[in-house]
């Protein structure tokens, strides 16, 4: 799979509309001569010996290269330079070969020999920087050695260059993806690295590399909970979204039943938890607290998550707070959720940008937990200086928010907001003031009178979308509405709107019984102006006639057959069409009578109200936060939100049994014990959690652990010094993890062990004095309290046993340990996967209409794939995103011969709002348009050649019946689309 | 996640004159995509932050009126992009004093460095303007003389302690021979204000802003005469969470330099004091080329503190067609084109309240607009924390010198909003 391929589709791509690009650019276009000789005038100067001269040189290059101008021609000289002695020089040949490299592959092999010799250095800095700039040259042909770097690198002393691995891992894979299986064993390696600086990056290797090995997680779970908070911010997002998805395989649903008794059992099970991570015994203990859990009990692996997550709601980051905040969107027991709500209205207040993401986000979840953000009302108001964007979200979420007792206030907000200058906004107000009166009962009345008041309204847009909402509101409880229907037909003269017009007309004709004077009177304007009237607006007009025939025909007959004959002969052959098939319903004739007898059934069918939805609704199958929720359809390498799982997996595959390795060097330990900081033993911290330690114990240990050599020095500067010595303790005794650190402080309160028992144990591994120490830390706590389950007291001896190693195991011996065992993984998916993940920017546009199939041959060094691509029937389409309004705008542009639409029954299966998307979206690749009622899909696209507007509509009633509309000027590619849609749809 | 595969700096007028590429080479025309969504935006606030074209997506940031248009491939938080590109910017205003295409250009060679610094492969590597500072050393105008004689560099060639210590955001080795200590306590006014006065909405958002250079690894702990008053706190990573928890207390160890410790807000339960009011009349005559505009600003509530640097901004509707104002202070100015009234006031003096009447010429013929515009209202306070928050005492551990400390309070209008 190598990356020549797909960089070749680039410069494809590229030399089409790039070209354009070169108008405003003299120096690379017209002026030939001059550009090689300035070129050659480079290459002089790389060719000196002068440092300075080269280092213009290459900063001459470099700014070529920002300005996207191509410099390849003078990689030969460049890349001679790569063993310079300058370091900026080397910087910058370091930049030029990363971007070139791919193009000029055997030049490039010249300068691997350097970043080999770089990888051998003393210098941590430079075997990194060595490895970074090997592996980010996108040559084939160094895969074998990228590898070998990586593996070695994983084993460095340094943490910055482990973490320079795991960076490089990704890169690897996107070269070579046939390299996964090695590179999933050193990312199960780095993964057991203790470090924060290595966490975050190597999750993302994980993430990238083999998202769907969540068996690998299971032994590092609990100490990268515990780690979260010392990591890097960006590696927190990465880190936290990946748990979300590990803790929805893992644990049970907290939302099924919400149990009292959730914590006491919790805590006598994590106790002993704890210290099966030293001792083989952890099996039996933690299937003894299994029956236990009947009744749901969180798994206190998952409560660890949710405790240790919490902190960074506060985080400077909105990235971090995000990720948190959805975390407890999916993960949290309904009581806990709301925390959530305070750190995301905080973030309300940051740049633009981010508001837009966070209230997308906040409006889905305040469908399903409006509680939680209510009493932040206020903080959604709209300002005049919002931009529109902005100000539809958040009227988006004002509505969510609407309910009984805030109606009042909403109200009074939306009126100020129908008076705005921002015409989108004031149509979007009106939208929502609909969606309360329909959600709200009790308000209904007033939204409508406040509705028809909109009517006199000077702008027409406003009036228009009045109508539209007043329409919707009407069909349910029309009786009592007779006046508001007449109100409406006087409007009929003055407003030019067509989906207002037709608006109006369609109510007139479905309560014409109403309205009995009217409605005949209506009608006869209508035929007068028949002709000149917009499309949707005539077969309204055909509507209207057909109705009153029905219920008034000694009054409108002569009209309605006036209206059907110019209907007969309208350009558009939808209302020639609608005029033969009315004619034949509603005029008895010889042939027709059969069905003209049930016509009235027909169009007077009863017909159930609109509901109107919000947009985001059943948006949260998506994982909050994700690029796939905020664009409502499935991004590229999504990983599914996975359902709770109905009976939780077998918690003790976290248990981890820590070898007692350590202590490489003085200066590696050094490093490790200052790491966690500030992770200041977050188990404390949680809510259910005990006060801190007795300060009397604290002190006690403290003095011991002064009598150890090295440990307490580093930190005395620190004011926190109890806490901090605690940690070093932890740390250089038995050298843990502090995820055990944690743990360990927890169990402290919990375990109540006795405490000869205990001292037992540590005189067993007495030969460590340091370790004995942190075992008399814990004997310390013990005095608390004696409350022990006999049954745990006798794994603990076994576990003093196993621990001990010699002291002078350095990192590189982790290799020796054998990895966890590994389920089989099917490699044809993989291979796939990352096929189309290569073969993304292919476009076979040159033959739209020709569905034949192209066959491609990849070769790598010892694999070949076969491929074949079969191009979609038609064209190939681009997702366009516009409003409800121009999306009607646009397509009152394309009727007649070029609106195809089609009846349709959908099955049970797809009448999901879900599902019915995700097929239309998978058949043509079009984006979805926002849209005020829930039985409307709207979809809108670009042919990729033409650029002509693919627009589709589908109708769906909750019975099952649709109606799909296609609208573009390619009526032949409309036809195929409605085909194939249709096939999607009913299979 | 692929996470960031290419940036595209794309100024006001549509110029691409920046590219940088951490994979393979995305070609420029993707951004075609971009300048379709601008054009359809109409205004640049309104250009979608994503936006999805056929083979990728691309992420943006409007700032400093540049756009930063990000290239993604694959799925990837938006916010961890945004977040980013932000941070990108910031980190652009930290080393060249602006974030401007002009200071870009002119250092596009340093902007390169730190780009290839912080992202590797697309995924964040060095962010913390303490580490990149140690990386790549900032222009100063000394350095680039004596550069171009001695030909020495910007890159550091010596390690970047903070990446690889546990204090990641500080870099070792620091000295001052004057060693200080500032906070910049700055409180910003959100309101909403009704046509009657009374207040719709009110809150009260602050931040504390740090400058600390301070020679050796510090060990600072903040404390407040009344710390429950911060309802919601957000915090640089430097902060000990724990001591706060449980003491409200801020212990950390700073990074060097300026940043911002915490923001937080002061919760809108509390009630607000809102320093100034507004009087105001503006009326549009119907079937009439003409309106009346006569607003008036006043001290409320000001804790006995002057009110300065008042400026009011309108942005009128769009039939008006010029203003005739005569203001009792300050000076005025109104834009034809974007119809924006600005009106710079400077001090209140509660003697004589400053004022600005006069004429609105709409366009004849134009229906009378339907709103009154709104009031955008900005001033200053110095010397006044209005939520009442007060430091209590700075304790710095781990070092031996004396430092210099120094609070400074400073209330502000933040998006201050008066309906008429």
């Amino acid at each position: 799979m190598s990356a020549a391929p797909a960089y070749s589709e680039d410069k494809g791509g590229s030399a089409g509309p790039g070209e354009a690009e070169y108008g405003h650019d003299p120096a690379s276009g017209g002026i030939f001569s001059s550009d090689y000789k300035r070129h050659d005038d480079l290459k002089e100067m790389l060719d000196t010996n002068k440092d300075s001269l080269k280092l213009e040189a290459m900063k001459r290059i470099v700014a070529m290269i920002a300005r996207g101008k191509n410099a390849s021609d003078l990689f030969p000289a460049v890349v001679k330079n790569v063993a310079c002695k300058n370091i900026e020089v080397k910087k910058l040949v370091y930049v030029y070969l990363v971007r070139y490299a791919e193009e000029q592959q055997d030049l490039a092999l010249l300068s691997i020999s350097t970043f080999q010799r770089g990888l051998k250095d003393p210098n941590q800095l430079i075997r990194a920087s060595a490895l970074r700039v090997l592996s980010s040259i996108r040559v084939p042909i160094i895969v074998p050695i990228m590898m070998l770097a990586i593996k070695e690198a994983a084993s460095d002393m340094s943490p910055y260059v482990r973490k320079t691995a795991a960076h490089a891992i990704p890169k690897l894979y996107s070269l070579d993806s046939d390299q996964k299986d090695q590179l999933i064993e050193v990312i199960e390696k780095l993964l057991a690295d203790k470090t924060t600086l290595v966490a975050g990056s190597v999750v993302m290797a994980f993430e990238e590399v083999c998202p769907e090995r969540i068996d690998l997680i299971h032994k590092n779970y609990r100490k990268l909970c515990n780690l979260l908070i010392d990591v890097e911010e960006w590696g927190q997002v990465v880190i936290i979204s990946m748990l979300t998805r590990y803790a929805r395989t893992q644990f049970l649903s907290p939302t099924q039943n919400e149990s009292l008794l959730e914590e006491n059992p919790e805590k006598a099970f994590y106790g002993s938890e704890d210290d099966e991570a030293k001792g083989p015994g952890s099996e039996e203990a933690a299937a003894a607290a299994l029956p236990t859990r009947k009744p749901y009990v969180m798994d206190p692996d998952h409560r660890l998550l949710l405790r240790n997550t919490k902190p960074l709601l506060q985080s400077r980051s909105a990235a971090v707070v995000m990720a948190v905040a959805q975390l407890y969107f999916h993960l949290a027991p309904k009581a806990e959720v709301g925390v959530i709500a305070k750190a995301l209205v905080r973030l309300l207040r940051s740049h633009s940008e981010v508001q837009y993401v966070v209230l997308q986000n906040v409006a889905t979840m305040s469908i399903k937990r409006r509680g939680m953000f209510e009493p932040y009302l206020k903080s959604f108001y709209i300002r005049s200086t919002d931009p529109t964007q902005i100000k539809i979200l958040k009227l988006e979420v004002l509505t969510n928010l609407a309910n009984e007792t805030n109606i009042p206030t909403v109200l009074r907000e939306f009126q100020t907001y129908i008076r705005s200058m921002d015409k989108d906004f004031v149509a979007a107000t009106i939208q929502a003031i609909g969606r309360c009166a329909t959600n709200i009962g009790r308000v209904r009345d007033t939204c409508l009178n406040g509705l028809v008041q909109l009517l006199s309204n000077r702008d027409e847009l406003v009036v228009a979308e009045s109508v539209v909402v007043i329409k919707k509101l009407l069909q349910m409880q029309p009786a009592q509405h007779g006046e508001i229907i007449k109100h409406l037909a006087k409007l009929t003269d003055n407003i030019q709107v067509p989906m207002a017009r037709a608006s109006i007309l369609w109510l007139i004709g479905e309560y014409c019984e109403h309205v009995p004077r009217i409605a005949p009177d209506v009608l006869r304007k209508m035929a007068k102006s028949f002709t000149a009237e917009e499309d949707i607006v005539k077969l309204q007009v055909i509507n209207l006639a057909a109705k009153l025939y029905l219920t008034n025909s000694k009054q409108t007959k002569l009209l309605t057959q006036y209206v059907l004959s110019l209907a007969k002969y309208d350009q558009n052959y939808d209302i020639r069409d609608r005029a033969r098939f009315t004619r034949q319903l509603i005029v008895p004739s010889e042939q027709g009578g059969a069905l003209s007898r049930h016509a009235k059934k027909l169009f007077l069918a009863p017909k159930p109200a609109p509901v109107l939805e919000s947009s985001f609704k059943d948006r949260d199958h998506f994982q909050l936060g994700s690029l796939s929720h905020l664009l409502n359809a499935k991004a590229t390498g999504y990983q599914e939100l996975p359902d709770w799982p109905e009976e939780a997996p077998d918690p003790s595959v976290r248990n981890v049994e820590v070898p007692e390795w350590t202590k490489c060097s003085n200066r590696e330990k050094r490093k490790e014990k200052e790491k966690p900081f500030y992770s200041d033993s977050e188990g404390e911290s949680g809510p259910t959690e005990s006060a801190d330690s007795d300060p009397e114990s604290e002190s006690e240990s403290d003095s011991k652990s002064s009598s150890e050599s090295g440990s307490g020095e580093s930190s005395s500067e620190s004011d926190n010094e109890d806490q901090d010595e605690d940690e070093e303790k932890g740390r250089s005794s038995e050298s843990e993890q502090s995820e055990e650190e944690g743990e360990k402080k927890k169990m402290k309160k919990r375990k109540k062990v006795p405490e000869g028992q205990r001292e037992g144990s540590s005189s067993d591994e007495g030969s460590d004095s340091s370790s004995s120490s942190s075992e008399s830390e814990m004997t310390s706590d013990t005095e608390e309290e004696q409350v022990e389950p006999a049954s745990w007291r006798k794994k603990t001896p076994p576990s003093g046993k196993s621990a001990p190693a010699p002291k002078e195991i350095s990192l590189l011996d982790l290799e020796d340990f054998t990895p966890p065992s590994v389920q089989p993984v099917s490699p044809p998916m993989v291979v796939s996967t990352s096929l189309a993940a290569d073969l993304e920017g292919l476009t076979l546009t040159d033959s739209p209409l020709v569905p034949s199939a192209a066959n491609f041959q990849l070769c790598t060094q010892t694999r070949q794939f076969y491929v074949s691509i079969q191009p979609p029937v038609g064209e190939l389409m681009a997702p366009v995103f516009m409003s409800e309004n121009e999306f009607k705008k646009e397509q009152g542009k394309l009727t007649g011969m070029n609106e195809i639409t089609e009846k349709l029954t959908l099955p049970d299966a797809s009448r999901s709002d879900h599902v019915v998307v995700q097929k239309v979206t998978a058949t043509a690749n079009l984006g979805r348009v926002p849209c005020g009622t829930s039985d409307e899909y709207r979809f809108a696209g670009r042919t990729l050649t033409s650029g002509s507007l693919v627009l589709l509509t589908l109708d769906a009633r909750p019975t099952g019946a649709a109606q799909l509309t296609v609208n573009s000027e390619k009526m032949v590619i409309g036809t195929m689309l409605v085909k194939d849609v249709v096939q999607a749809l009913t299979q | 996640m692929k996470m960031i595969h290419s940036l595209f700096l794309i100024n006001c007028s549509g110029d691409i004159f920046l590219e940088k590429h951490w994979k393979s080479v995305v070609s420029q025309s993707v951004c075609d995509y971009f300048f379709e969504a601008q054009e359809k935006a109409a205004d640049v606030e309104n250009v979608p932050p994503v936006i999805s074209t056929p083979h990728h997506y691309l992420i943006s940031i409007y700032r400093d009126k540049l756009f930063f248009v990000s290239v993604i491939q694959t799925e990837v938080p938006p916010l961890f992009v945004i977040e980013f590109l932000h941070r990108v910017a910031d980190t652009f205003q930290d080393y060249f004093g602006e974030c401007s295409e002009a200071a870009i250009k002119d250092n596009v060679v340093i902007v390169y460095e730190l780009l290839e610094e912080m992202l590797d492969n697309g995924f964040p590597l060095a962010t913390e303007s303490n580490i990149l500072k140690e990386l790549i050393k900032p222009p100063t105008i000394l350095r680039s003389v004596v550069n171009s004689i001695t030909g020495s560099s910007n890159v550091g060639d010596t390690l970047p302690t903070g990446q690889l210590s546990n204090i990641p955001w500080r870099r070792a080795g620091v000295k001052y021979t004057n060693n200080e200590a500032y906070f910049d306590v700055v409180e910003e006014i959100d309101a909403i204000i009704d046509k009657s006065g009374s207040t719709v909405f009110a809150e009260i958002q602050g931040v504390i802003d740090a400058c600390i250079k301070l020679s050796g690894m510090p060990d600072l702990s903040l404390s407040f005469m009344n710390p429950r008053l911060l309802d919601d706190v957000s915090f640089h990573p430097c902060i000990r969470f724990k001591r706060w928890e449980s003491e409200r207390v801020l212990s950390f160890i700073p990074p060097d330099g300026n940043f911002r410790l915490i923001s937080y807000r002061v919760s809108s339960q509390n009630l607000v004091a809102i320093p100034v009011y507004v009087k105001h009349s503006i009326s549009f005559k119907e079937n009439s080329s003409c309106g009346r505009f006569d607003v008036t600003i006043g001290p409320k509530q000001n804790m006995g503190k002057t009110i300065e640097g008042v400026t009011v901004t309108v942005h009128m509707p769009k039939v008006v067609l010029n203003m005739n104002l005569t203001p009792t202070q300050g000076s005025y100015t109104f834009d034809p084109v974007t119809k924006v009234l600005t009106w710079d006031v400077g001090k209140i003096t509660p003697q004589k309240l400053p004022s600005l009447k006069g004429l609105v010429n709409l366009q004849s013929g134009a229906p009378k607009p339907e709103e009154n515009p709104s009031l955008n209202i900005q001033f200053k306070i110095q010397q006044l924390a209005i939520s009442g928050l007060k430091v209590n005492r700075l304790d710095m551990y781990g070092e031996k010198y004396k430092p210099f400390k120094g609070v400074k309070y400073v209330t502000k209008a933040g998006k201050f909003q008066v309906r008429t």
